[in-house]
């Protein structure tokens, strides 16, 4: 099925629903469902070959909202039901729209699994660190001894590092962005869709309800400078005010955080590299500490042979091998006998 | 001369790593091509390799064929070989008097006795425990070893060969070609000639041990079984019901898509369709048992003949997804080779313990159907037939097999590709109304469907409920009434379009009705025709479809003064039918792990007269 040759363009209004949208006012999901309205027409993929699917959670109403095939589904199992969806109908741009608790929490198994196998699907992770739709609990991602409704005297259990646990789960394409930077999600989500194999985009989004502000350092435009680094590639690592700037270094495999002023030039600093994969074990911990500004962009991309791909080719191949093989020679089997 | 027998039920009982099953197999499709009719029963332990030597670790295989019409593999043997201690010891009780034991001497030195719980000076073959029998003593092991010294083999290759030295002698018994057991070591040898033709070797040296040795055994004869003209083969369930997915699918022109999860003992099913991948089927080994069904609803969303098999454990972990399908309205197939429990129960034991829960298993209204498959060959026509209704009345269908079922086998008269009918599917292709509407339903209740990739169509479903005809969300109270009951009415209509239950043996009212379903079909008749043949007034019906019954259900069930509902349960049709029916009706139940012996039910039924 491709439709390539009579696309017809469209708008990001003609993605729009008639459904009223439920979020809270100023919930950040709203902006990420513009971008994503605003991203999807420029990407050359017909209306009608694009599948939204999600799990459940405040996130998940997400493909009601866009005005394409979709799928609202159970928690947790997106990312299984994508799997299955992308195998079967391989002409099809997948997508999955999850949270934190969805995707970390009661359906983890399946996203490391998506990642592992490759499936060519592009996961939006919407991660606010708490339960929105149930009302205020914490989840995975929450940080140790945070008070909420379910936690009146703070957690105990450690948060999930997802790029991480991405990465450690052998995602070939792992990024970051957050809500609040249109342009930088744009061209994340368009890179999401580019690569040819299982991307996870976690996207930063602010539950103003529950969990408000929860990542106002990254996303505050002063804060922003020395608490966050936007990655490019083949670019020096290299943050915070133009007079006062910061680089990454490498010692080794040590990262450590210089001064410019202090006589470092561009080129003594640690050389971003999407493809390499130590480097982006690295990057994806700069989480545990607050040593290290938290990494935005592509922090790992590497092509390989998708899963669904790979089944393709073996089922041809098989067709080849077996070509003499029809149902009624494989109903009869090996051994027959008649009775007259 | 040979002695002429109407039938002959034989156990081949060892070790687990004694090849009893692959004996087995290899005796039953040489049976069935020299047109016996048979039934199987493979019994094995739940290790894959046990403690060698003990009791739990006897693996068996019990094989019934007749010149006549064989039902059942058979209550008691005729014919037991015995590889060692253990296995003469658990399958001592079945044998008939005057039975004919086989047994490897070599498998009854004192560590074997004492693992089979012999006190050392009680050896069985020596003393005059087995003095009601025939006994056959062959050092197998040592004769084995003999014939292959020259083979230059390994020691446990050697060992390896001993079932091939047993099989060749029971065929020499019963004057049986080789050829059928040599085309079989052949194929599957292909890459190791070394050891092809030393299991051919001792294959020929069994049967000449039989030819040239004065033995106690004598030469009998089963003569073919009459049955319908036409081509057979033989087939185990699991195999056969694969089948019937390819076939559905080939019939459907809808890609099939198989989702599954490793489980006991379902995986016979995974393992055979994965060898035919040049039907486009794909077969997805998923992480758990939720993603099977997951990633199984995604691929019947593409419009792929989506299905899922597993047993007991895994259906409790897919209800979940299979109330999303429900809700959906999707096709998917939903294949439950039932297995003993709870829990982990006995995984290589049969029940029919999971009817219930696939009746109920879901929250929420979420009524499905129900098929069962009743023998081995039936599996086939049962899983096509599941996922015809699945596609056609959009809906999830559970298919019930059993262990039992799933493992045996039985001569098959395998339709051509030409002698299936098509399955029709139709999905929506263009707007007919002024939007899509995806739960505007036919005249089945079946919902409009239309693939992603379609123009114009485009538009979202979930399982939060929808509002009828738009598939919007709706939290309308009285849409929510209409879409429970349009979705259960949908369920209960498909009675239409299934054949009635059927008096399949006996008069068409009487006295007693022997009701069964599944996997007990065999056992049933078996029991049922010996009533008969002695004038007693019974008849056997068994229920394919479970839910919705056949429109005549209670019609045919209120023709009788009783009715006798026999299954591996407690009760649990017994159940459905009081719940649908306000009736009466006795049950005969049994829950071993095992199958009904055909004097059970028959005992059963004699308590009427
Ligand atoms: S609860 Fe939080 S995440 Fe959910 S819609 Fe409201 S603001 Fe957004």
């Amino acid at each position: 099925m491709n439709n390539a040759v009579n696309f017809e363009p469209y708008s990001a209004k003609e993605l729009e629903t008639d459904q009223e949208i439920r979020w809270c006012p100023g919930c950040g999901d709203f902006a990420i469902l513009k971008q994503v309205q605003i991203t999807i027409p420029k990407l050359n993929i017909p209306r009608e070959n694009i599948v939204f699917i999600s799990g459940i959670g405040c996130s998940s109403r997400f493909p009601y909202y866009m005005n394409t095939y979709g799928m609202h589904s159970i928690h947790g199992r997106a990312t299984a039901i994508a799997t299955g969806l992308k195998v079967a109908r391989p002409d099809l741009s997948v997508w999955v729209i999850t949270g934190d608790g969805d995707s970390l929490s009661i359906g983890g198994n399946h996203l490391i699994h998506i990642l592992r196998r490759n499936v060519d699907v592009n996961i939006l992770l919407f991660n606010n660190q708490i339960y929105g739709l149930t009302k205020g609990q914490y989840s995975p991602t929450s940080e140790l001894n945070k008070i909420t409704k379910s936690s009146p005297v703070g957690t105990l259990d450690n948060p999930f590092n997802p790029l991480a646990l991405a990465l450690g789960s052998g995602a070939t394409f792992v990024a970051r962005s957050i809500d609040k930077e249109a342009r930088h999600l744009q061209k994340m989500i368009e890179r999401t869709h580019l690569h040819k194999g299982a991307s996870l985009l976690e996207i930063y989004q602010n539950c103003n309800i529950f969990n408000d502000n929860a990542f106002e350092v990254f996303g505050n435009k002063t804060s922003q400078k020395t608490n966050a680094i936007f990655l490019e590639h083949a670019a020096p690592l290299i943050f915070g005010d133009k007079e006062d700037a910061l680089g990454i270094v490498l010692d080794a495999y040590k990262p450590r955080v210089v001064k410019m002023a202090d006589g470092y030039s561009e080129n003594d600093l640690w050389i971003h590299d999407e493809q390499d994969i130590f480097k982006a074990q690295i990057l994806a911990r700069f989480f545990d500490t607050e040593d290290f500004p938290r990494p935005f962009g592509v922090i790992y991309a590497r092509e390989q042979i998708s899963f669904e791909k790979a089944v393709q080719n073996q089922l041809e191949q098989e067709k080849v091998q077996k070509s003499n093989i029809d149902l009624s020679v494989l109903l009869a089997g090996n051994q027959t006998w008649t009775v007259n | 001369m040979a002695e002429k027998i109407k039938s002959i039920v034989i156990k081949f009982a060892g070790d687990s790593g004694d090849g009893m099953q692959l004996t087995g197999t290899n005796f039953t499709t040489n049976a069935a091509l020299f047109g016996n009719d048979i039934a199987t029963f493979p019994d094995f332990p739940a290790e894959i390799r046990a403690p060698q030597g003990t009791l739990p670790g006897v693996s068996g295989f019990q094989l019934h064929f007749g010149s006549v019409e064989v039902d059942s593999p058979g209550d008691n043997c005729d014919v037991l070989v015995a590889m060692n201690a253990a296995a003469l010891k658990t399958n001592l009780k079945q044998l008939k008097k005057g039975g004919l034991i086989i047994v490897d001497t070599a498998g009854f030195e004192s560590k074997n006795l004492k693992l089979a719980g012999y006190a050392p000076d009680q050896n069985p073959i020596e003393n005059d425990t087995l003095s009601k029998y025939q006994l056959q003593k062959i050092d197998v092991t040592k004769l084995t070893k003999e014939t292959l010294v020259d083979s230059g083999l390994d020691g446990k290759s050697v060992s390896r060969c001993k079932n091939m030295f047993v099989l060749g002698y029971v065929y020499w018994i019963f004057g049986r070609s080789l050829q059928s057991t040599i085309d079989e070591i052949t194929r599957a040898f292909t890459k190791k000639p070394e050891l092809r033709d030393a299991n051919i070797q001792v294959l020929k040296a069994g049967f000449n041990f039989g030819e040239t040795v004065e033995t106690v055994a004598h030469k009998v004869e089963v003569a073919p079984a009459k049955r319908e003209s036409g081509t057979y083969r033989n087939i185990i369930g699991n195999h056969a019901t694969a089948l019937g997915l390819i076939a559905a699918s080939v019939k459907s022109k809808l890609s099939l898509f198989y989702g599954t999860y490793p489980i006991t003992p379902a995986s016979e099913i995974l393992h055979e369709l994965a060898k035919h991948k040049n039907f486009g089927v794909v077969t997805f080994q998923a992480e758990d048992e939720i993603a099977a069904v997951a990633a199984t609803i995604g691929a019947s969303f593409g419009g792929s003949l989506g299905v899922t098999g597993t047993s007991g454990p895994g259906l409790a972990l897919k209800g979940e997804s299979i109330s999303l399908a429900v809700s959906l309205e999707l096709p998917l197939v939903v294949i439950d080779v039932q297995r003993a429990g709870p829990s982990t129960g006995m995984p290589t034991k049969t029940e029919q313990a999971d009817l219930l829960f696939a009746m109920y298993g879901r929250h929420g209204e979420a009524p499905l159907p129900i098929i069962a498959a009743k023998s081995p060959a039936d599996c086939f026509e049962a899983s096509f037939e599941a996922c015809k209704i699945a596609l056609q009345h959009t809906t999830p269908v559970i298919l019930l097999t059993d262990g039992y079922v799933a493992n045996s086998s039985e001569p098959w008269k395998f339709p051509t590709e030409k002698e299936l009918q098509e399955i029709k599917v139709e999905y929506v292709t263009e707007l007919n109304d002024e939007t899509f509407l995806p739960y505007k339903r036919d005249e089945k209740l079946a919902r409009n469907i239309a693939l992603p990739g379609t123009k114009g169509l485009e538009h979202r479903i979930g399982g939060l409920e929808k509002e009828d005809l738009t598939g919007n969300i709706s939290y309308d109270p009285q849409n929510h009434e209409t879409m429970v009951r349009n979705r259960a009415k949908k369920v209960k209509m498909i009675a239409n379009y299934i054949p009635e239950l059927e008096v399949e043996l006996g008069n068409k009212k009487g006295k007693v009705l022997v009701l069964g379903w599944g996997g007990t079909y065999g056992s049933i008749r078996a029991a049922v025709k010996q009533a008969i043949s002695e004038g007693k007034d019974v008849s056997h019906a068994h229920i394919r479809y479970l839910n919705p019954f056949p429109k005549n259900t209670l019609e045919l069930l209120n023709s009788f003064e009783h009715v006798l509902v026999a299954e591996i349960n407690t009760g649990q049709l017994a159940h459905l039918l009081k719940a649908e029916f306000l009736l009466h009706v006795n049950s005969f139940t049994k829950v071993q792990g095992q199958p009904f012996a055909k004097h059970e039910v028959y005992e059963a039924i004699s308590k009427f007269f």
